[in-house]
Parts: C-alpha cells; sequence; structure tokens
C-alpha cells in the first residue's frame, strides 16, 4: 500500500535494521547477483595484501539496495520516482546498519501527490554510511 | 559507449532479491505480486545496476584466458601495477519513469558526463567522474534514468 498524504506530516521518520553483522557471505551473493566481481569486495587476500584495506569490504550498491529494502516497505511497492545516495563510509564484514527515511516534504506535481524523504543509513558505532534522498507516490 | 541489451529475467530478480536480504513477494511470487499495486513481480529499485551482467566487456568480471587482478596463486594475477586503490562508487542516483519488470528487454546506453577533482585529508587527490544511463523498453520508452560517479582515490582512504 502507498503511504497516505493525509497520514504523513514532515518529520515523520521510518527506521528499520537492514543487516545485522553483515557476512562475507552475503557480500559474495551480492556479487554474483549484480555481476560486480570486484575482489576490492570479495578477495580478502587481494584487498589486504595489493589494495592496503584492512579487509574486504562491502558494494556501495549494496548499501544502497539494503537501504531500498526499508524504503520500498515504508512508501509501498512501485512508487518511488526517485532515489538517489551518497557513500561517505565503507561497510565492513561484520557491520549493522540502521536505515532512516524522515518526510521532507510533500507536495503535488501535475495533480500527483508526492512524499520528499531524506534518507541516512548508520552503522553501529552511529557513523552514517549512505545518505541520501528519494521521492515517492502517495495516495490522497 | 556501445547500447547493451538487458533481458529481464524473473530468477534474475529473485536472486537479486535475496542478496539484499529482502523477502518481500512482490520480488519473487507472482500470485502475491497481482495483488499489490504494482500488479505483477517488479525488481527492487536499485536493480538497474546488475546491467554489468549483460556487458560483454565488463571489467569488473573475469574472463576466461585474460589475467585477473585478484588473487590466485600470487595475491594478485596482474603484475607490475602499483594497485593504491582501484575505483570507488561515490553517488548513484536513479530516477524511475516506471519500475523494470520480469520480460522487459531492456537498451541501456550510457554517456559520460561532468569530471571533477577535490583534495581529501583520508585518501589524496580525488578524481570524480560522472556518468549517465538510459534505460529504455522494448517500445523506445524510458524507464530508468541513472546517474552513477565514481571516483578514483590518490592512496586508500584511511579508516577512523
Amino acid at each position: 500500500m502507498a503511504l497516505k498524504a493525509s497520514a504523513l506530516k514532515v518529520g515523520d521518520k521510518h527506521s528499520e535494521r537492514v543487516v545485522d553483522n553483515l557476512s562475507r557471505t552475503q557480500i559474495v551473493q551480492y556479487a554474483g547477483a549484480s555481476g560486480d566481481y570486484n575482489p576490492l569486495h570479495t578477495d580478502e587476500v587481494y584487498t589486504t595484501q595489493v589494495a592496503g584495506y584492512p579487509s574486504v569490504f562491502a558494494h556501495g550498491m549494496l548499501t544502497m539496495g539494503l537501504t531500498g529494502k526499508m524504503l520500498t516497505n515504508y512508501v509501498g511497492d512501485g512508487t518511488l520516482t526517485k532515489f538517489g545516495v551518497r557513500f561517505t563510509n565503507q561497510v565492513w564484514p561484520g557491520d549493522t546498519l540502521d536505515a532512516t527515511a524522515t518526510v521532507a516534504a510533500i507536495r503535488e506535481e501535475g495533480g500527483v501527490k508526492l512524499v520528499d524523504l531524506t534518507l541516512s543509513t548508520v552503522n553501529q558505532d552511529g557513523k552514517e554510511v549512505m545518505t541520501g534522498n528519494a521521492t515517492a507516490r502517495l495516495d490522497p | 559507449m556501445a547500447k547493451i541489451t538487458f533481458p529481464v529475467e524473473a530468477s534474475h530478480i529473485m536472486m537479486f532479491a535475496r542478496s539484499i536480504g529482502d523477502t518481500n513477494p512482490v520480488y519473487y511470487d507472482e500470485a502475491a505480486a497481482k495483488k499489490t499495486e504494482a500488479g505483477g513481480i517488479i525488481a527492487p529499485p536499485s536493480f538497474a545496476q546488475s546491467v554489468a551482467q549483460f556487458n560483454p566487456d565488463y571489467f569488473l568480471r573475469p574472463k576466461p584466458g585474460q589475467p585477473w587482478f585478484g588473487s590466485g596463486k600470487t595475491p594478485s594475477g596482474v603484475q607490475g601495477k602499483a594497485t593504491s586503490s582501484g575505483g570507488l562508487h561515490a553517488e548513484q542516483h536513479f530516477e524511475f519513469h516506471r519500475h523494470i519488470k520480469p520480460g522487459d528487454v531492456l537498451t541501456v546506453e550510457t554517456k559520460p558526463g561532468k569530471t571533477w577533482e577535490r583534495e581529501s585529508k583520508r585518501a589524496g587527490k580525488l578524481s570524480f567522474r560522472e556518468t549517465i544511463s538510459e534505460y529504455r523498453d522494448q517500445d523506445g520508452n524510458l524507464v530508468i534514468t541513472a546517474t552513477g560517479v565514481g571516483v578514483t582515490t590518490e592512496r586508500p582512504v584511511s579508516q577512523g
């Protein structure tokens, strides 16, 4: 179900824990599904010994996908018109992520009610790993 | 860049939804999806990026008979290149004209956008480049416009 414009107000928030103790295997699963086999995400030997990182880390797009799950659970299926993000910190195996959408505006465009949301995804230390914006269609 | 043909299959959407831990039946169960306002199975919003599977030259997929920069007998299968760090993904934006569904045969055309540079304390000089991809369906209608920003860092991003 799409959200109802009449039941929303600016400042409303929706949060979900989108992953708990991220596993290397889930990162591998994402590599396989998305087709992005960059060894920085799946190859501990390459990433630590050649690339110089402490361990493999998640694809930014996995964090976007995890955050998108919270978003579609909130706004409903097939109602998103925009979804954009900036990756601000890396996400590591073992991380637990909480994603939040906050209502920034409720407006009308060409007779269609829309909600603008600001997005923030943080890790277990409260560090922001991703910020973003989204727009979705509302029911009246 | 060449146009890529992206045939969208239900099994690919299901695998993608699993990989992001999304158990919403609208991504795999046709009967349940019919009852939602999507009217049938659709793809999760960031699925569009999986077009990489259909790019024959995608550089982040190992190819038979070609050296791969990940580890094998040695920590990297490619010699001599100072790999301080590869490119990282800085931003991604999608504009949905409608949502992707199984059976779509999308044509994806990617064009370069802006480029810019910035100094950072954590990773040295950052070089940003934008790409804009248009996903059109079998009828030529625009489905998704995707804008990506990649960044190449001078050195690995320091932690902390």
